[in-house]
């Protein structure tokens, strides 16, 4: 499969991206340690105080990187599980599958955050509206693509019908991300836009993005710690028992 | 029909994909009426749920009013949910499923005659049972009007989206629960929109936009549900192990492959 010089799926072979997986793993946790620690110093230190809710706001850095950080591991994971489908690989589903968990621990700290900082801002722990609501129905999708992939003992065909589930939830994200547009909720609406200046501080911003970078760098480094130990599952074959004998 | 059951010349008289969806639809139902019971059991746990409810929160009127579109509308997802696992499960269990698998028509087709047979069977019997319970609320008749209506538009996107569950967890241990777990978060939109169109009535606000969104909701799992449920139900490929081998050797033909040997 030549497209060009390039050989696309040179990775695709689970013994080859096990290797690769492994050199880019520590990279990873350093960078999402480095950056967490420089975000969090701008977000608790430098940062201003907040003119209308004070220091409550200052959660904002961890709540907002790990609310984008659940919908961007969805789209990721239902992006791999349709390239499982259609390619029929199973590195791409093992990829989806890894991704579950940390996108459902991603959700539930988006919940979570959005919590604590609702009880002294808005006076209550949680509200019905629309932007919680579907984060809570993804937080249902998560758990739902992964009890579906555990309840079915063939890895493939547990791949294969997991990979539909999470196709079908796509649906979702989009609602989420647009419900604080579409519905008029308690909920504010987005303070970073691609397209106008951010209705913020630039050093609010700078702790946001740099917590955001963070948040990649950590669900990266997850998944892939988590797509090496789901690679083992293929004992049978011959780089698995190379690598046991080997270690 | 009987050019399906008794062909005289089987390789001479090739159905027509209306006909043999026509057939499935016809022989679903058949098969629905003849076991009554079950989709009577799913309607009696409807009334039963919705009955719980004034026992639960009191019997005071305007309350029990203004909850009314939204408990029958919890209910009705509930109870449609309990004859879902079956949609799949008994053609699993002889192997008819493998049969329309192998078949000259598309998957697809053929499952919306299942799903339209079973929306007659469980969500057209709730909505038409739905509105003796809205008087027991104490709904006026024009708002039980909107929410039959409502029920109307709505149950048929529970019975499509709930095929793709069944799909996804026929022959599974434990497939019933796991199916409400996957089913019921994608039905939610459903869910809203027809309880929000009573509320919205109730409140003195058209429901046009309500029934807009669940007409559209209906278009578009009408269109992409069967085509879901058909690669679902290709996961049967596991129980036929020359199948599998197939599967397998198309696999390690495939270019992903290649490329590692």
């Amino acid at each position: 499969m030549q497209l060009g010089a390039v050989n696309w799926f040179y990775f695709a072979a689970p013994q080859r991206f096990y290797r690769l997986a492994g050199q880019l793993l520590p990279w990873c946790f350093v960078l999402a340690s480095l950056l967490a620690v420089w975000g969090l110093y701008i977000g608790l230190w430098l940062a201003p105080t907040d003119a209308q809710q004070g220091e409550a706001y200052r959660i904002i850095f961890v709540h907002v990187p790990v609310a984008w950080m659940s919908m961007v591991v969805y789209l990721a994971m239902a992006g791999w599980a349709g390239v499982g489908l259609v390619f029929n690989s199973r590195l791409a589903s093992m990829m989806a599958c890894a991704l579950a968990p940390t996108g459902a621990l991603m959700t539930f700290l988006a919940l979570w955050t959005g919590a604590l900082w609702g009880k002294p801002t808005w006076g209550t722990w949680w509200v019905w509206d629309a932007r919680l609501t579907s984060e809570l129905v993804l937080l249902f999708l998560y758990i739902g693509f992964m009890s579906l992939h555990a309840a079915i003992d063939d890895p493939r065909r547990a791949d294969r019908a997991a990979g539909l589930l999470a196709l079908v939830g796509v649906v979702n994200v989009p609602i989420i991300y647009f419900s604080v547009k579409w519905w008029n909720t308690l909920h504010q609406g987005a303070s970073v836009s691609l397209t106008k200046s951010p209705s913020m501080a630039s050093t609010m911003l700078l702790g946001m993005l740099v917590m955001a970078l963070a948040c990649w760098a950590y669900c990266i480094a997850a998944a892939l710690l988590r797509v090496r130990s789901i690679m083992e599952r293929e004992a049978h074959t011959a780089w698995v028992q190379d690598l046991a004998r080997s270690a | 029909m009987s050019a399906v059951t008794h062909p005289k010349q089987p390789a001479a008289l090739p159905v027509g994909l209306l006909a043999a969806v026509q057939c499935i639809f016809v022989r679903d139902l058949r098969l629905a009426l003849r076991r009554r019971a079950d989709s009577l059991s799913a309607m009696l746990f409807f009334v039963m749920v919705v009955s719980l409810f004034p026992l639960g929160v009191g019997p005071e009127p305007g309350l029990l009013r203004s909850m009314a579109p939204g408990v029958v509308w919890v209910a009705a997802l509930l109870s449609s949910m309990l004859s879902l696992s079956r949609l799949f499960a008994d053609d699993h269990q002889d192997g008819t499923l493998e049969q329309l698998l192998l078949g000259a028509h598309p998957l697809a087709f053929l499952v919306l005659g299942k799903i339209a047979a079973h929306w007659i069977g469980s969500g057209l019997m709730l909505t038409l049972i739905a509105p003796l319970l809205a008087l027991q609320f104490d709904l006026a008749a024009d708002a039980c009007g909107v929410l039959v209506l409502s029920l109307l538009l709505g149950t048929p996107v529970l019975s499509l989206i709930g095929a793709i569950g069944a799909a996804l967890t026929v022959g599974l241990r434990g497939g019933s629960v796991l199916l409400s777990l996957l089913v019921l978060p994608l039905a939610v939109p459903v869910l809203v929109f027809g309880a929000g169109a009573v509320q919205a009535y109730q409140a003195g606000l058209g429901f046009s936009a309500h029934f807009s969104l669940l007409g559209a909701g209906l278009l578009v799992s009408l269109v992409a549900a069967p085509w879901v449920v058909r690669p679902g139900s290709g996961l049967l490929w596991s129980r036929y192990p020359q199948m599998a081998d197939f599967d397998r050797k198309f696999v390690m033909r495939h270019p992903v492959c290649n490329s590692v040997r």
